[in-house]
């Protein structure tokens, strides 16, 4: 991005947030319904003072991690092993094919009736969320090897652990971030569905007192922390992208431009 | 191998592994009768009482009807506002970051404020879709459209073409594949956002018969309305996969006859 731009998109961000500032002022919209940015902004950095509040950002923040830790995993492993089965891959792609459009939200009243209102339901909602988004991405990566480096690893006899490692990771490893990328992502909103819709504790329940409670300028504030949080969440997967995959053409092209 | 032997491989290679599964499960349930998770047998056997009677117009046509009309405009405004944003590179650099925000915040927190805002009814259902699902739309159109190939800009503008002929000719057309892209993930989005918004606070509509039948331990009707939406999910991204295929059937051939 260049200086002109990044001074572009300073001056749109001011827009809106004059906007927001002065619509609610003029009354054009009631206060009730869109409280001024600045009481927003100021009820941001008074939430942001609260133990209640870092406490919930923990819970979210810890359900995310794990959900993608364990959805990465599990999807990691089992692509590979499609991979390596011969005839794998044709006998569950009906199933992939089935089960991945299934809105994780429908387990919402099973994983209530399992686990309640705690951590369990958030990890359930995640993990089912995530783990296709990078299933996928691994079976796209795993396909993509080169069929002549692969008959040529045969041919040195390397053996299954090393083609695994020397060969097959290395291709698919951009396909995988990519899926890592979405799946980041994809984490933290149902590790906030799961707190708003089931009550586990987090930012989404926080956010669903604040409604019920009336607090409007308070709703507003934890939906822009909820904002904040996932552009650093893409920020900071897209930076270990770029440092995991620094020896790949498209990272370099990329850094020489 | 013979053609009989081929059709059975196939049909072998879809089947198998599904049919070995609800075995599985059925096998499981028989061995280890368990109260949370009935027999596929039982599910199935509730699932036509439950959803193909006075159900299937009181919550299952409705949510269809919301998800639909919260859809399309998301498409449609994503679509044009895109479009609007993409053709300025001024305007790409005044709203990218906003859009960057906006795009972070996680649709569902948003269910609570248009609540808010909007009330219970059905125009709220449909804002929160909306407003959830319009952010890839907007995003893969704005990209796609900035991505126009620069020879054919050039050689459009050569042969005069400007204005909503060229708009029509050559920008959409281009942007098509990113904006069906935006439109397939806009699509799951607002089936989550459809099921929540039903779940949140509604008297009808398919996530809230599941959440009501959840409450009510009703655990096989239950299970039945996940499977529902299972199903809805499943048919809606084999739709969309054959609009899909029509909408972009040019760009195929075309990418099939170059390589």
């Amino acid at each position: 991005m260049t200086g002109r731009d990044a001074a572009y998109g300073a001056a749109g961000l001011a827009v809106l947030f004059g906007v927001a500032e002065a619509v609610p002022r003029l009354g054009l919209v009631s206060r009730d319904f869109l409280p001024p940015a600045s009481e927003i902004l100021r009820t941001l950095g008074h939430e942001l003072t609260t133990r209640q509040l870092w406490s919930a950002l923990g819970d979210t923040m810890s359900a995310w991690a794990l959900g993608l830790a364990i959805a990465f995993v599990l999807a990691v492993a089992l692509g590979t092993l499609i991979d390596a089965v011969p005839g794998a891959r044709a006998a569950t792609a009906s199933t992939v094919e089935f089960l991945r459009p299934i809105p994780s939200v429908a387990l919402i009243p099973l994983a209530t009736l399992l686990f309640g209102a705690d951590l369990g339901s958030s990890l359930l909602l995640i993990v089912y969320a995530a783990f296709w988004q990078v299933l996928i991405q691994v079976l796209y990566g795993v396909a993509d090897v080169d069929p002549v480096a692969r008959e040529t690893a045969r041919s040195y006899r390397l053996g299954h652990w090393t083609t695994l490692r020397r060969l097959v990771w290395p291709t698919a490893l951009p396909y995988v971030m990519t899926g890592l990328r979405l799946a980041a992502s994809v984490a933290f909103i149902l590790a906030v569905t799961a707190e708003l819709v089931i009550g586990s504790p987090g930012l989404g329940l926080r956010i669903q007192l604040a409604q019920s409670g009336g607090a409007v300028a308070t709703v507003y504030a934890l939906i822009t922390l909820a904002g904040i949080i996932g552009v650093v969440v893409n920020l900071a997967v897209r930076s270990l992208e770029r440092r995991l995959l620094a020896w790949h053409p498209s990272v370099r092209g990329e850094a020489a431009a | 191998m013979s053609r009989a032997a081929r059709l059975m491989l196939g049909a072998l290679r879809v089947l198998g592994l599904p049919v070995l599964l609800v075995a599985g499960w059925w096998a499981w349930s028989v061995w280890r009768p368990s109260f949370y998770v009935p027999s596929p047998q039982r599910i199935a056997a509730v699932f036509g009482d439950v959803w193909l009677t006075a159900r299937l117009g009181d919550d299952v046509l409705p949510s269809l009807v919301r998800l639909l009309a919260g859809y399309v405009l998301a498409a449609l405004l994503g679509v044009a506002l895109g479009t609007a944003i993409g053709l300025s590179g001024r305007l790409r650099a005044a709203t990218e970051p906003a859009l960057e925000f906006f795009r972070a915040i996680p649709p569902p927190v948003l269910v609570p404020l248009i609540m808010l805002v909007a009330g219970l009814d059905t125009a709220m259902k449909v804002l929160v879709i909306a407003s959830g699902a319009i952010w890839p739309v907007l995003l893969n159109t704005i990209e796609g459209v900035r991505a126009v190939d620069e020879v054919l800009s050039d050689t459009a503008r050569v042969y005069g073409l400007r204005g909503p002929a060229r708009l029509r000719r050559l920008v959409l057309p281009a942007a098509s594949p990113q904006i069906m892209a935006g439109l397939r993930q806009a699509l799951s989005i607002a089936i989550i956002l459809m099921v929540i918004a039903e779940m949140f606070a509604s008297t009808s509509g398919i996530g809230h018969t599941v959440v009501l039948f959840q409450r009510q331990f009703q655990i096989p009707e239950m299970w039945s309305g996940i499977v529902l939406l299972g199903l809805v999910g499943f048919l809606l991204s084999l739709a969309f996969r054959a609009l899909e295929r029509r909408v972009l059937h040019w760009h195929w051939h075309q990418r099939e006859t170059h390589a």
